[in-house]
């Protein structure tokens, strides 16, 4: 590998109505391992993704909240949501299965700015 | 400069799978460089060999054979999200027990470690759905 790019994955969908968040933790697991520094930014609907308290059994699926908890063992620790997107669900940090950075919607575009690549799942 | 890009849209049913196809194309005539292209999602669903369009149809897989023949493009589908959406390889068809593999010429089955190499090393990378 030539340099290390750092990646920022913006995840804006559900945990279980698609794959996408799946697919999201995947992406971010493997280009960890690669030593790739991994930001996530969980943003409207994705934010969804962190509550705690999950029931995907019922879907048969797998808890996708175990698996956002073993992300501090890849190294993956900058974790963001918004502000705005707590208020709007009616939802406080206390809710989420996580430690987060809460910063306001106005960071999003230096988070961008900040990171070599992005990807939007 | 360097390009890679990344297809999550499936065939048919989302234009964003031959939009990639024909940025693809433009990139090559402009005297740029393809990396790599990464499949994941349903976009690996193009690298299905049994794909019978309609004639006034394009033939996506076809499409990307020919390109990759003509300019030794790097095709790369996820194997993971490609084996349990039925696109195989041989080796694949035969550690599952399938009666078939239909991988499209051109395409290969590999990780997402594909996926961060590209990222590492390209100077662009372009998402096409998702």
């Amino acid at each position: 590998m030539s340099d290390k790019k750092s990646i920022l994955i913006i995840n804006q969908s559900a945990p279980y109505g698609s794959s996408k968040a799946r697919e999201s933790l995947d992406v971010a697991l493997t280009c960890s391992i690669f030593d790739m520094p991994v930001s996530l930014l969980f943003i409207g609907d994705g934010l969804f993704q962190l509550i705690k308290g999950q029931s995907p059994e019922l879907l048969d699926m797998k808890k996708h909240e175990a698996m956002l908890t073993a992300l501090p063992m890849y190294d993956i620790e900058q974790i963001f949501v918004t502000e705005d997107d707590l208020k709007t669900n009616g939802l406080t940090e206390q809710d989420l299965a996580l430690s987060v950075n809460v910063v306001s919607r106005d960071m999003i575009s230096s988070l961008i700015q900040n990171h070599d690549s992005v990807m939007t799942f | 400069m360097k390009f890679s890009l990344v297809v999550h849209a499936s065939p048919f049913s989302e234009q964003a799978s031959s939009t990639a196809y024909r940025y693809a194309k433009c990139l090559l005539s402009q005297g740029h460089e393809i990396y790599r292209v990464f499949y994941y999602g349903d976009g690996v669903m193009v690298a299905n060999s049994q794909i019978a369009p309609p004639q006034d149809e394009a033939n996506l897989p076809k499409l990307w054979t020919e390109l990759a023949n003509e300019h030794s493009l790097d095709l790369v589908v996820c194997i993971a999200a490609a084996v349990k959406r039925g696109v195989l390889d041989q080796n694949e068809a035969k550690r599952y027990e399938k009666d078939a593999a239909n991988l499209a010429d051109g395409f290969e089955l590999s990780g997402l470690g594909q996926l961060a190499e590209a990222i590492a090393i390209s100077d662009r990378v372009v998402t096409f759905g998702g």
